[in-house]
């Protein structure tokens, strides 16, 4: 098992901690993980990126061309990497200031109301979750326990009243795909 | 005991490997891709556990002094930067060298010259392998090419500083420095005690007792007899070093009819280039070297002698190519780079390319 995910959207919209959850999750599933985030000056306000690997074996490149799944947020990021998304893969993609939706058909393209959902929600800081909760639903790569195990050790214990919270957000990404 | 499995990024590894070492004393300044050590270490407190020191200094050069003022009473010290941050402290790193006094420098390398960008590269390759600072001296260069690597090179590092008297350095770079992996960090171990430094380091000052003559330590030496006697003497250290402290390690160099050497995080982008191009047919292997220096120049040598050609991958213009080029002097197997600069990382599809524009008619036979 291999799967080379690309997450990526504007700065503040919890791409990298979305990814790290996603990468403890893995941790917590005894997988290999590398995270390699996009780092400096485009995390405020600009696009921001992280590579995830997970898989069973040990990982060589962190850094990749083509990606077996895309978490795409912003428009900049779309135009920048549904050409990257192998024949055959997926492309997630929240159509909020989206003007260009996605026109590949050799892949598989999924869109997530989550910036629309996440006005319902308790805590509007939920949005990465509701993502999350969608990429699962639509590629079960870990499971939703070991996301929940992951997410309680990325959170700093002063935190911890939040994890229903985000429980509750990515169960709600999961309900988004039908 | 379960193994203790953590997941964060090399810099992290850093400095929790430096806390659960014993280290001493940290003395940095901030510089982007890099400033999770020194964040790291303040988040920890190790001076409320271990009584480590962490000192965010005025500059690197303050640092770097602090680092030669703490080496010279025998204790475990270090500094870290990146590239320009590290040619700061080129003068201090020929005085430790020049002192013989064991310290560790980590440079997570950004893109230059100048103060260039963030992002990651290897062009101080030169700077680290071949002397930053004046005079004739050698660093021992250590290259992680994982999170796992930069924790366990800061044991190395300074056991390997200790046991030469000299400096070591992490040569890593923005990859491995913000990228999170597994880690096993290693062991807790206590920080030695005076009378255990006092033993290790008869050299140290660390205050006269019992009427030992007092261990006067510096670099200056204005008898130039005297002076070319102390570069014997380090002259002899080094060849020791090379004799005995070469590390490197090989991926499918068995049945390789070609091979790339690359080092630090390239070398992992290169190992995927290379099982695409195993998947087609085309046999290639991949040398790194841990050891930057001391180069693995005999391994190379052997190697040259069995493949057709060589790659050599690097985040520079060119560098570790003119010591790859060396060992293999005497062959007549061409030897090709491919680099990108100035921050841009090459995906494993570039790195392909670059091998298929120099040996792909041949390879495809």
């Amino acid at each position: 098992m291999k799967e080379e995910i690309i997450i990526a959207g504007f700065g503040g919209q919890g791409v990298l901690s979305m990814g790290k959850i996603l990468a403890y999750a893995a941790l917590m599933d005894d997988l290999e993980v590398t995270w390699m985030p996009s780092y400096g000056p485009e995390q405020r306000g600009g696009t921001a990126n992280v590579t995830v690997i997970l898989a069973d074996s040990p990982i060589s490149s962190p850094v990749l061309d083509s990606y077996d799944t895309a978490v795409i947020l912003n428009q900049q990021s779309l135009d920048k990497f549904e050409g990257k998304v192998k024949p055959g893969g997926t492309l997630i993609y929240d159509p909020y200031g989206i003007h260009r939706p996605p026109t590949r058909t050799d892949i598989n393209v999924y869109r997530v109301d989550a910036m629309e959902a996440t006005f319902g929600l308790s805590n509007s800081k939920g949005f990465n979750m509701i993502v999350l909760g969608a990429l699962l639903k639509i590629k079960p790569m870990v499971p939703v326990e070991s996301v929940l195990k992951g997410l309680k050790k990325t959170l700093p214990e002063r935190h911890h009243h939040l994890l229903p919270v985000n429980e509750e957000a990515l169960r709600l990404g999961m309900s988004l795909v039908k | 005991m379960e193994e203790d499995v953590r997941l964060m990024k090399g810099n992290e590894a850093i400095a929790h490997a430096a806390i659960r070492y014993g280290v001493d004393g940290y003395f940095g300044y901030p510089i982007t891709p890099q400033s999770e050590i020194l964040e790291t270490l303040e988040a920890e407190m190790p001076w409320e556990t271990t009584g480590m020191v962490v000192l965010q200094a005025e500059s690197e050069v303050a640092a770097i002094n602090m680092v030669y003022g703490g080496a010279s009473t025998g204790k475990a010290v270090m500094t870290s930067s990146s590239s320009p941050g590290i040619s700061l402290k080129q003068e201090g790193i020929s005085y430790l060298a020049a002192t013989e006094l064991p310290a560790l420098i980590v440079n997570v390398m950004r893109g230059g010259p100048g103060l260039g960008t963030i992002h990651p590269s290897q062009s101080d390759y030169f700077q680290a392998v071949k002397g930053g600072g004046h005079g004739d001296y050698r660093l021992i260069v250590l290259a992680p090419s994982s999170v796992q690597e930069m924790a366990d090179f800061v044991a190395l590092g300074f056991d390997l500083a200790f046991k030469y008297r000299t400096p070591s350095m992490i040569l890593a770079d923005g990859i491995v420095g913000q990228m999170m992996e597994k880690v096993v960090l290693p062991p807790a171990r206590p920080r030695r005690t005076a009378e255990q430094i006092a033993e290790q380091c008869p050299w140290a000052a660390t205050g006269r007792r019992g009427g030992r003559k007092p261990n006067v330590l510096t670099s200056l030496e204005l008898d130039s007899a005297v002076m070319e006697k102390n570069n014997e003497r380090f002259q002899r250290t080094y060849s020791e070093i090379e004799r005995n402290e070469v590390r490197y390690q090989e991926y499918f160099t068995d049945d390789a009819d070609y091979l790339m050497v690359a080092f630090g995080s390239i070398a992992r982008i290169c190992l995927k280039s290379i099982e695409m191009a195993r998947a087609q047919g085309i046999k290639i292997g991949l040398l790194r070297p841990i050891t930057l220096w001391p180069f693995p120049s005999a391994e190379i040598a052997r190697l040259s002698r069995k493949v057709k050609g060589m790659l050599v991958v690097e985040l520079n213009a060119g560098q570790m190519i003119e010591d790859v080029k060396l060992a293999a002097a005497g062959t007549d197997v061409p030897i090709y780079h491919f680099g990108r600069m100035g921050g841009i990382v090459p995906n494993p599809d570039e790195v392909l390319a670059a091998f298929m524009k120099h040996f792909g008619n041949e390879s495809q036979k």
